[in-house]
C-alpha cells in the first residue's frame, strides 16, 4: 500500500460499500432483462416466478429502478469520491458526513426496495402519476437523491480546503469533472425532488385529493433527461484521464476536456422536453426551443469523441502503430479493462446518432415510445457507460482488494459477448420500433400481436440478444465474485491516470471558476423552462386522483 | 517537434474538428426546422385543460367517435381509460383529413396510429389533438404505447380507412 492509500482507508470503504450495492442492484435488473427479452421471444417465464415476480411489468419496474436508478447513483457515488480523493490527493473534509452520506443512501434504498419488492410500486421507474406506488417508494428515492447532493457537499468541502493550500493552481482535472458531474446532477436533480415533494410524496400520503400529472411528467424529465450525464460524465471521466493511459498514450487536450463538461454542466438540463414532445400542454414554441439546446449539447460529446479519440490515438502510435487506421490493432485489445470501455464507446457512438433521431422535434413522431428508444438507452446507458464501469471494474475491485483479476480472458470474452449481445438486441428493437411496436410492452402476450407477423418475425432475435447478454452478465458476476473470494494472485494496480499532452495552464483561467458557469446554467434553465412552468404551475390542478393499476 | 509548432498542431486539429461539429447539428436543424414548417407537421400543443371526473358531461368527449366536420373533413374524438380506448374502431374513408382529439379518464396512456405522424399522450386533466391525412384504404392500429397497468398490452384499436366512393 502506498501513502495516499493508507490516508485513504475510510474513502475506499466507502467506495467498496457503494460498489457492492451497485452491483447487487446490477444482478436484479439483469436478471429482470432476460426474462423480458425472452417473453418478448414467446418464452413466458413469469408463471415460474409467481409471487417473487407477480407480473412483467412488476418485473419491469425491478430491472428500470435498479439498471439506471440504483445501479448508476451508487457506481457513481463510490467512483467520484475514490476518483476525487485521490485526485485531490487528500481524504474527504467530512468523514462523518461521508458515513452519513451512505447511510442515508442505503435507508432510502431499502426503503424503495420494500415496497418494490412486494408488488406495492409498480408503477416504472418514471412512476407517472396518477399511479400511486406505496409513499415508501417515493420517500426512499427521494432520500438516496439527497445523498447524492451531501456527496457534492463533501467533495465542495474538500475543494475548498485543497484550494486554501493551493492558491492560484488549476484544480485537478479529475477532481474538476467529479465535482462538475454532481454539481450538473445538483441543479437537473432539482425537478425531480420538487415533484417527489410537492406532488408525489403528499398525493402517496393521501394529503392531497390528486396529482396533476402533467406538472408531475414535466418535473420528471426537468431531471429526467440530465440524468443520462449525470450517467455519462462519470464514463467521460474514465474515457478523458484513464483509458488515455491504459492505451499507452496521454490526453491531447486538457482545456477541450474541461470545455467539454462546462458545457455540460449548462446545457444538460434546459432539454427536457425532448421526452415530451408528444405532450399535450406543452407549446411547440418551446418544444422546438428545447430540440435546439438538444442539438446543442451534442457538441459536448463531439468534442469528447475527437478529444479521446486523438488522446488513444496517441497511445496506438506510441505502441508502434502507423498509418491512418493501423494505430487501431496495436492498442492494448488483450487488457480486459482497456476493451470493455473501448468497445463502450464504440457502441455508445451509434447510441448517440440515434439520439439526435429522437431529439428530432417532428421526426420523434416516429419513434416516440416505441421500441426503437428502448433500442437507443440499451446502447447509451446500457452499453457506453455499463460496459464503461464494468471496464473500470476491471481495475478497481483488484485495487480496493488486493487481489488480482480472477481471469482476463473471461473478462475480455465478457466485453466482447456483451457488444454482440447488445448489437443484436439494440439493432433489433430500433427496427422493431420503426415497425411501431410499443415500448413498456408485454409484447409476447400483446392482443395485437396476431395482426403483425413482421414483428413475429424479429421478436425472437431480441430473445436471443438478451441471451447472449445474460451470458455475458453472468462472466461478469462469475469474475467479480472469484476475484474477491478465490483469485490468490497479489493484484498489482496503479490507478491510471493519463497525462495530459496540452496541460490546464494552456487554458484559459476562467475554465477554472464556477460562478460565471453556475450563473449561464441558471440562466439557460429558466429561459428554456420559465415559460413551461410557468403555465403549468398557475393552471395546476391536483384533481387527479390515484390508482393502482396493477 | 518544438513547442510551438506543436501547438499549432493540436490548434489546427481542434478547429478541424470543431468546425464541422457545430455544422452538422446546426445543418441537422434546419433540415428540421424546414420539414415541420414546410410540410405542416405539428406535434401536440396546448390545447386546454379538462377535468377527467368530468368527461361524460364535457364535450366533445361526452361523445366519443367520428364526425364529420366538413367535405373530406372528421373528428374523431377518443377516451382512454384502464384498459381500452372508446372507440375501439374508427372508420373513414380514404383520402380524409381527420384529427384525433382524445385525453384520458384515469392514468397516463399512450396514442399511436401505426404508420402516420400521430403519436401522442394521452394524459388526465389534458387535451390531445392532432391531425393527419388517410390516403391509402387500409387498417390503421393505434395501440397504447405507455404502461398503464397490467392489462397494458391489450389495449388497442384500429382506424379503418374505406374506399373512397369518389
Amino acid at each position: 500500500m502506498t501513502s495516499a492509500d493508507a490516508r485513504l482507508g475510510l474513502e475506499h470503504r466507502l467506495t467498496a460499500y457503494y460498489l457492492i450495492i451497485a452491483l447487487a442492484a446490477l444482478a436484479v435488473g439483469g436478471l429482470m432483462g432476460v426474462l423480458q427479452a425472452l417473453q418478448h421471444a414467446g418464452i413466458n417465464l413469469y408463471p415460474y416466478l409467481y409471487p417473487a415476480i407477480a407480473s412483467y411489468y412488476h418485473g419491469l419496474t425491478y430491472h428500470g429502478v435498479m439498471m439506471v436508478l440504483v445501479w448508476t447513483t451508487f457506481f457513481i457515488s463510490g467512483f467520484l469520491i475514490f476518483v476525487a480523493a485521490h485526485s485531490f490527493n487528500r481524504p474527504l473534509a467530512s468523514p462523518g458526513l461521508a458515513r452519513f452520506t451512505f447511510g442515508l443512501m442505503l435507508v432510502g434504498l431499502l426503503l424503495t426496495a420494500w415496497p418494490l419488492a412486494t408488488n406495492e410500486a409498480s408503477v416504472l421507474f418514471t412512476f407517472y402519476p396518477p399511479m400511486k406506488a406505496h409513499p415508501a417508494f417515493y420517500i426512499g428515492l427521494t432520500l438516496v437523491v439527497v445523498g447524492t447532493w451531501l456527496v457534492l457537499l463533501n467533495l465542495v468541502l474538500t475543494y475548498r480546503r485543497w484550494r486554501t493550500e493551493n492558491p492560484g493552481v488549476r484544480t485537478p482535472l479529475q477532481a474538476f469533472m467529479a465535482i462538475v458531474t454532481l454539481a450538473m446532477w445538483f441543479i437537473a436533480s432539482l425537478g425531480v425532488a420538487i415533484e417527489m415533494l410537492a406532488v408525489l410524496i403528499p398525493f402517496s400520503l393521501n394529503l392531497v385529493p390528486g396529482a396533476d400529472p402533467l406538472l408531475a411528467r414535466t418535473l420528471f424529465w426537468f431531471t429526467g433527461h440530465p440524468i443520462v450525464y449525470f450517467w455519462l460524465l462519470p464514463a467521460y471521466i474514465s474515457w478523458y484521464t484513464m483509458v488515455p493511459k491504459q492505451a499507452g498514450g496521454r490526453l491531447f487536450s486538457d482545456p477541450l476536456a474541461r470545455v467539454s463538461f462546462l458545457l455540460f454542466l449548462f446545457l444538460s438540463t434546459p432539454v427536457g422536453l425532448h421526452h415530451q414532445f408528444t405532450d399535450p400542454g406543452i407549446s411547440e414554441f418551446w418544444k422546438f426551443i428545447q430540440a435546439i439546446f438538444t442539438f446543442g449539447v451534442f457538441f459536448p460529446s463531439l468534442l469528447t469523441f475527437f478529444n479521446v479519440v486523438a488522446s488513444m490515438e496517441i497511445g496506438g502510435r506510441a505502441r508502434g502503430g502507423r498509418g491512418w487506421l493501423g494505430w487501431i490493432g496495436r492498442l492494448p485489445w488483450s487488457d480486459p479493462s482497456f476493451t470493455a470501455q473501448a468497445l463502450g464507446m464504440i457502441i455508445f457512438a451509434f447510441g448517440g446518432i440515434g439520439g439526435l433521431v429522437n431529439a428530432s422535434y417532428n421526426v420523434n413522431l416516429v419513434v416516440h415510445n416505441t421500441m426503437w428508444v428502448v433500442g437507443h438507452f440499451h446502447l447509451t446507458v446500457g452499453s457506453g457507460v455499463t460496459l464503461t464501469f464494468m471496464g473500470i471494474l476491471y481495475w478497481l475491485v483488484p485495487y480496493l482488494t488486493g487481489r488480482a483479476l480472477w481471469s482476463r480472458r473471461a473478462a475480455l470474452a465478457q466485453a466482447w459477448l456483451w457488444l454482440i449481445g447488445m448489437g443484436t438486441m439494440s439493432f433489433v428493437q430500433h427496427w422493431l420500433g420503426l415497425l411501431d411496436m410499443p415500448r413498456r410492452t408485454m409484447v409476447g402476450s400483446a392482443a395485437y400481436l396476431p395482426l403483425r407477423p413482421d414483428w413475429q418475425a424479429l421478436l425472437p432475435f431480441v430473445g436471443l440478444g438478451g441471451t447472449i447478454l445474460f451470458i455475458s452478465g453472468l462472466l461478469f458476476f462469475l469474475n467479480m465474485v472469484l476475484t474477491v473470494l478465490a483469485s490468490r494472485e497479489p493484484a498489482r494496480v496503479e490507478i491510471p491516470v493519463a497525462e495530459a499532452v496540452h496541460g490546464p495552464e494552456a487554458g484559459p483561467a476562467v475554465l477554472d471558476r464556477w460562478r460565471p458557469w453556475l450563473t449561464v446554467a441558471a440562466a439557460l434553465i429558466v429561459f428554456a423552462y420559465g415559460p413551461v412552468l410557468g403555465l403549468l404551475v398557475s393552471s395546476a390542478a391536483f384533481n387527479v386522483p390515484g390508482i393502482r393499476v396493477w | 517537434m518544438n513547442r510551438r509548432g506543436n501547438g499549432l498542431t493540436v490548434y489546427i486539429y481542434e478547429l478541424a474538428w470543431i468546425l464541422p461539429s457545430i455544422a452538422i447539428p446546426v445543418g441537422m436543424l434546419v433540415a428540421i426546422a424546414l420539414s415541420a414548417f414546410a410540410l405542416g407537421i405539428h406535434l401536440p400543443g396546448v390545447t386546454g385543460r379538462i377535468d377527467p371526473a368530468r368527461l361524460d358531461t364535457t364535450p366533445p368527449f361526452n361523445q366519443p367517435g367520428v364526425r364529420q366536420v366538413g367535405p373530406g373533413r372528421y373528428e374523431v374524438v377518443i377516451v382512454g381509460r384502464i384498459w381500452q380506448f372508446t372507440p375501439n374502431e374508427v372508420r373513414v374513408p380514404a383520402g380524409s383529413e381527420v384529427t384525433f382529439i382524445a385525453t384520458s379518464r384515469d392514468v397516463v396512456h399512450g396514442f399511436k396510429v401505426q404508420g402516420t405522424p400521430v403519436n401522442m399522450m394521452l394524459i388526465p386533466g389534458q387535451v390531445s389533438r392532432l391531425t393527419t391525412r388517410f390516403d391509402r384504404p387500409g387498417e390503421y392500429l393505434f395501440v397504447c404505447h405507455e404502461y398503464c397497468g397490467t392489462g397494458h398490452h391489450v389495449m388497442f384499436g384500429r382506424v379503418i380507412v374505406e374506399p373512397s366512393a369518389r
